[in-house]
């Protein structure tokens, strides 16, 4: 399982790497195409035209470059900011612990994809936008789930062991908590990309996203969520494809990878 | 000069100050512990043989409080210390050997690992490689293959990690060892080697030993003395000859009734009836007296002092020398 999701996953990077070399028109050049736009899949045009004349094969090859580069940072940003708060506070214990777990859970209070919409709106457009509005959705997880790691392996004989050696709390922390529960912390972001790269196309389909100058597959969604009706299903099935291809592909990885590294859900 | 012991221990008191109210899990325990003496430290579940253990190196699990008495090694009373200062103590001086060897080893860590953040923190300076040399000489010490000290602790057996636990408590040289029920999580046969390992290793060293245990019959022909600890309290203490031959107190005498001997044919083993006080609402008196065969009209009423009934051996009863 863990294989398909990976060659998904790295078919769809290299793709995007290799996709402004490759593309046959300029994903971003309107009118390529000779009218009438949108236009059904031809030779020329093997995945058809948008309404602006845009090559849709071009904008497919170039398109995925934002969604992984929005998940990614958001990503990275729940690592740094839920692991060190989730390692800390439940160490620390007491009033920390509580005060971080409150505020942690009040985030599960609303939706997620409303509260990065509203983030998103806030903070405006662009890339580090879109990415910090989505890790502010997952931090929460990040920390819950540290934090159950934490507060079982402080309590296991090798941490008290570690103490009464004469390890500091910051030694027993870094070197004997840690990586125990780097693992698990592996499996949600593995999982968490796959989310990442819905809540970027969501937040795209609503006009959050990155301008119209930069290829885009949620900027495809959107507008071929208008011309759907008028029959032109190319125009968002492509790109639609490609957004569930990538997020089953990092779901296939992280759960491949939980199992792997739980064995006992495996029994 | 005269040598002080190494290890004595004054009125010690600890309170687990819960929610729920106050737990007095050691009520006012002394002794001492001469250099290479071994002790075996011995009640039954909740009876305060482990805090007692974890308050001589001051790791307390909280609320667990030292309320009154005093600790001291060679003499000077560690309750003063910094944290810097108790920390340069834990492992070095006193080393702690944990009752679940399956789960006292850091899983990600090879065994070597593990040696060489030991002898790092107590002596910064010692090269990586010197720490190695040590670390095989622990692990042939306690019977593992110093070529193993490259594995993962889930390479091992029970056994051998609970060697491996050993070998991490003699390294640094310790004075003292505590060992906390370490061969409860064994089955009886690797138990009697581990045991038998452990006085080895004592001798060689001869270093002094704190044998925690629920367990009275494997402490009594490994240890010089006994404490038996019930609810809290020192019951009795004794070395262990005197233990055996004289118990005075009812529940001592109830524990090694209880031990069954494999040369009587027929021998009705004997329980202590009824079970152990609720710590948080203590019996009036006598924590024992619920529970005594030999209770008094006094038992229900006074708190029993501890008497010396004969040359060390210390008895809380009121019908103790009798």
């Amino acid at each position: 399982m863990t294989i398909i999701g990976l060659v998904i996953v790295s078919s769809i990077i290299i793709l995007t790497l290799i996709g402004p070399w490759v593309s046959p028109y300029d994903p971003t050049a309107i009118n390529v195409a000779p009218p009438p736009n949108p236009s059904p899949p031809s030779a020329d045009f093997p995945l058809g035209t948008n309404l602006l004349g845009q090559d849709m094969l071009s904008r497919l090859l170039c398109g995925g470059s934002v969604m992984l580069h929005v998940a990614l940072l958001s990503v990275l940003f729940c690592f740094i900011i839920g692991v060190p708060i989730g390692l800390f506070a439940s160490y620390a214990g007491g009033m920390l612990d509580k005060v971080s777990t409150i505020v942690m859970d009040s985030f599960y209070a609303f939706p997620g994809l409303v509260l990065a919409i509203a983030i998103a709106a806030m903070m405006g457009r662009g890339v580090v936008n879109m990415a910090l509005s989505i890790a502010v959705v997952y931090v929460p997880s990040y920390f819950r789930i540290v934090r159950s790691q934490v507060l079982t392996i402080k309590e296991l004989s090798y941490t008290e062991a570690a103490r009464a050696s004469g390890a500091r709390g910051r030694t027993v922390l870094l070197r004997y908590i840690l990586p125990n529960v780097v693992p698990s912390i592996v499996v949600v972001a593995t999982v968490n990309f796959a989310d990442a790269i819905l809540t970027a196309a969501g937040l795209t389909f609503v006009g959050l996203g990155v301008g119209i100058d930069i290829p885009d597959w949620g900027w495809d969604l959107t507008q071929g969520r208008v011309l759907l009706p008028s029959g032109a299903w190319w125009v968002i099935t492509f790109p639609g494809i490609m957004i569930v291809l990538l997020a089953l592909g990092f779901t296939l990885i992280g759960e491949g990878l939980s199992e792997l590294l739980t064995p006992r859900l495996e029994q | 000069m005269i040598l002080l012991p190494l290890l004595e221990i004054n009125s010690l008191t600890v309170d687990y100050r819960t929610r729920r109210g106050n737990i007095r899990a050691v009520n006012n325990v002394s002794f001492t512990l001469e250099r290479g003496e071994t002790l075996g430290l011995v009640g039954e579940s909740g009876s305060g043989k482990s805090t007692l253990g974890f308050s001589v190196i001051r790791l307390l699990p909280p609320p667990g409080m030292i309320v009154n008495g005093n600790i001291r090694i060679d003499g000077t009373d560690i309750l003063g210390f910094s944290e810097e200062k108790m920390r340069s103590i834990r492992g070095k001086k006193v080393a702690f050997v944990f009752q679940d060897p399956m789960t006292s080893l850091n899983p990600v860590k090879k065994v070597g690992a593990h040696f060489v953040e030991l002898i790092r923190t107590h002596e910064p300076t010692i090269s990586e490689k010197e720490a190695f040399k040590r670390a095989e000489k622990a692990l042939s010490d306690v019977g593992i293959l110093p070529e193993r000290i490259n594995d993962y602790p889930h390479q091992f057996s029970g056994g051998m990690r609970q060697r491996i636990m050993m070998a991490l408590g003699i390294v640094l040289d310790p004075e003292l060892v505590i060992a906390d029920e370490p061969t409860t999580a064994l089955d009886v046969i690797v138990q009697a080697k581990i045991l038998d390992l452990l006085k080895k290793i004592q001798d060689k060293y001869g270093m002094a030993l704190i044998l925690i245990t629920h367990d009275l019959s494997i402490v009594l022909e490994r240890c010089d003395k006994i404490l038996v600890m019930y609810a809290g309290c020192l019951v009795e203490y004794a070395s262990s000859v005197d233990l055996y031959r004289n118990p005075k107190h009812p529940y001592t005498q109830g524990l090694l009734k209880s031990i069954p001997d494999i040369d009587l044919a027929e021998q009705k083993l004997e329980a202590i009836p009824g079970v152990p006080p609720n710590l948080l609402n203590p019996p009036k008196g006598c924590q024992f007296w619920p529970r005594c065969s030999n209770v008094q009209e006094k038992c229900r009423i006074e708190e029993p002092p501890i008497a010396e009934v004969s040359p060390g051996h210390f008895v809380r009863c009121f019908g103790g020398g009798t």
